[in-house]
């Protein structure tokens, strides 16, 4: 069958030259994706005078198998099959003419599962998001969604806990996990940080946590770190009956470094370990491989990730990262408060949480999931919220990230007025408040506020809380957004 | 003096920092159970080490039982059965993906004055230390006498 736009000539088709990406048989506007197919979805933002199809069909050679030029080496393997295939292309509401912004388009490219290495982020990530994020004839091109196959999602072990196991490690059922973050995140002795974790542990929180940048510098090294944590864990147990813990962060410059310290870890009891995003795919792959063989939780920190998810037009967006990182095999990932300190468009979050914690997940343009994803069984990933959230936003915390996540709070914890313990003890009373009204059928968004005043009464720790914060909130605009008219692009 | 935390209790289940619940919440939260699709059961111990995950089961969980005042009615039973016990009421979510308690929260304690667990540190090389976590009352007593 001719194919709009490929030469069908093959003598044509590979004289030596330069051709358009349309015509060397990228752009197949009739191609049915397979089930095995891995779907993207991208946003493009060509330059002027490329139209989108040929835009789309650039992306789809550069991130499978094309070169700038024709070649006859093509001819000895099954090329047909191991082009990717851009099948469709839909403009952006609200951008090119008429607006303030370049014409943009959502260009959808399917990849034969074939050209893709069993259960390896970095070979998916090498080819998709490979060179052609620099391709000259595109302004931006932003990586939306993706759609994995059962096929190749079963190449993959997925979290080495999972949210199901590790409520039932930890014997903690029915409402949120409630962690902080110790503070300040740089400068405290390894003495005075177990301090802060023993405070906050005793005062009712589930777990503290290592920061991001606290790996092993002059002010503590890291060892020390993990005894005086340990130490604080035990004895908080031993003061609760409550299952504890401390994510204790092993990120390090090597990955004979991280392993040495996972060990130590293990060796002294901790339930959790912690890694930051800025470890790299593999380096993840390989920490999840080790903590299915050891029993532990792993906590991963999105450090850097804004750097390349933020901006709507170029990047990757979280929900791709939120997929990888299921798949790479994560029991922890923040992915946004909507309440808080740091970017986030209350759809969009409950786009990542979906995708984090569904078995499966519905397209849903609206939260920016662009395909229907069923998970293959692979184990849940429990969604972190943290960064300038507290006790009074209780109600909007459980309302919409609802149970299944840890709610960090860090200053919201560190920072009352009478002690951390004393702070740990309110944001544990209002959040068994507020469950135990959500189930008794309260509508809690509009009751919230009162069911937080009627605990403060008997509870002098959350009035405190309250009374603290009760006016502090972070309300700037989103920059992620969906972009999505629902009339002209719901439907596929 | 027992122990030194909120409330003075173990913090084990859902509602351990709230005000001891009454009949009637503990029947609301069964209501919602039940409103989910979960069996309901009730389960005691008179060991509250933080990692006793088998405490005896009051019975089989209630599968087919749809009345929440009727299994408010067993957990009554259970507490004039073993009011020097633990006891938790659970929800068990069968979906797939869950298959595992949704809810568990304490509606009975043996005793207003709870003591608490001891620490137990041994030194190991290199600064390490082992930690055991005993509750007092198991130290010497067996099952059934160690809350009077």
């Amino acid at each position: 069958m001719a194919k709009e736009g490929q030469i069908s000539d093959p003598k044509e088709r590979y004289k030596s030259g330069v051709i358009p990406y349309k015509k060397m048989g990228y752009w197949e506007p009739d191609y049915e994706p397979k089930d095995t197919d891995i779907i993207c979805c991208f946003r493009i933002t060509p330059q002027k005078g490329v139209d989108a199809e040929e835009a789309a069909a650039a992306v789809a050679g550069e991130s499978s198998t094309a070169t700038w030029t024709v070649v006859w080496t093509d001819r000895l393997t099954a090329c047909e099959l191991y082009r990717a295939k851009a099948y469709r292309v839909d403009p952006v509401p609200n951008t090119g003419e008429g607006t303030n912004q370049d014409a943009q388009w959502f260009a959808y490219i399917a990849y034969d599962i074939d050209l893709f290495e069993a259960g390896s982020i970095a070979n998916l990530t090498a080819s998709i998001i490979g060179n052609v994020f620099g391709f000259k004839a595109l302004k931006a091109l932003r990586l939306e969604d993706m759609r994995m196959p059962t096929a190749y999602l079963k190449t993959f072990s997925g979290p080495p806990t999972g949210i199901v196991v590790e409520r039932e490690r930890l014997d903690k059922f029915g409402r949120p996990l409630l962690g902080a973050t110790t503070k300040p995140k740089l400068g405290l002795s390894g003495r005075n940080y177990g301090r802060v974790v023993y405070e906050a542990l005793k005062g009712g929180l589930d777990f503290v946590k290592d920061d991001e940048n606290i790996n092993s510098q002059p002010f503590m090294h890291w060892r020390d770190r993990f005894l005086y944590c340990m130490e604080a864990v035990n004895r908080a147990e031993a003061a609760t009956g409550e299952v504890k813990g401390h994510y204790l962060n092993v990120t390090a410059a090597t990955m004979e470094d991280m392993y040495e310290r996972a060990e130590f870890a293990k060796e002294l009891g901790s339930v959790i370990i912690m890694i930051d995003l800025i470890v790299g795919y593999t380096a993840i792959q390989s920490m999840a491989k080790w903590a299915r063989r050891n029993n532990m939780i792993l906590h991963l920190h999105r450090a850097g990730h804004g750097t390349y998810t933020r901006q709507k037009t170029h990047g990757v967006s979280f929900r791709v990262i939120s997929k990888w990182m299921r798949m790479a095999g994560v029991d922890h990932i923040h992915a946004g408060t909507v309440v808080g300190k740091l970017e986030g468009d209350p759809n969009m979050i409950a786009g990542y949480y979906d995708t984090l914690t569904k078995t499966h997940v519905p397209q849903n343009l609206q939260n920016g999931i662009f395909f229907d994803q069923d998970w293959a069984s692979l184990n849940k990933t429990m969604p972190v919220a943290s960064g300038g959230i507290h006790a009074g936003q209780m109600h909007q915390l459980l309302h919409y990230l609802g149970e299944d996540v840890v709610l960090q709070f860090g200053g919201g914890t560190i920072g009352h007025p009478m002690g951390i313990q004393a702070g740990a003890t309110a944001n544990r009373v209002a959040l068994e408040a507020m469950v135990k009204a959500r189930n008794e059928g309260k509508d809690i968004m509009e009751e919230g506020p009162d069911v937080l005043n009627k605990e403060a009464k008997w509870c002098t720790p959350l009035k405190q809380a309250l009374d603290t914060w009760k006016d502090i909130s972070f309300n700037y605009e989103s920059t992620d957004t969906a972009d999505f008219i629902p009339e002209t692009t719901a439907s596929s | 003096m027992g122990m030194t935390n909120h409330g003075s209790q173990i913090t084990q289940g859902t509602f351990s920092f709230l005000p001891d619940l009454t009949d009637e919440e503990i029947k609301s939260q069964i209501e919602y159970c039940l409103s989910q699709g979960w069996a309901v059961n009730v389960e005691f111990t008179d060991d509250p080490h933080p990692r006793n995950t088998y405490w005896e089961m009051w019975g089989m969980p209630m599968f087919d039982m749809k009345d929440p005042a009727a299994i408010l009615y067993e957990v009554n039973e259970c507490r004039k059965a073993f009011p020097k016990h633990y006891i938790r009421v659970t929800g068990f979510d069968s979906t797939q993906g869950w298959e595992t308690p949704r809810l568990s929260f304490i509606v009975n304690r043996p005793t207003d004055e709870e003591p608490g667990y001891r620490l137990i540190r041994t030194e190991d090389q290199g600064r390490t230390i082992r930690y055991t976590i005993q509750p007092y009352v198991t130290q010497d007593k067996p099952e059934g006498e160690r809350y009077g």
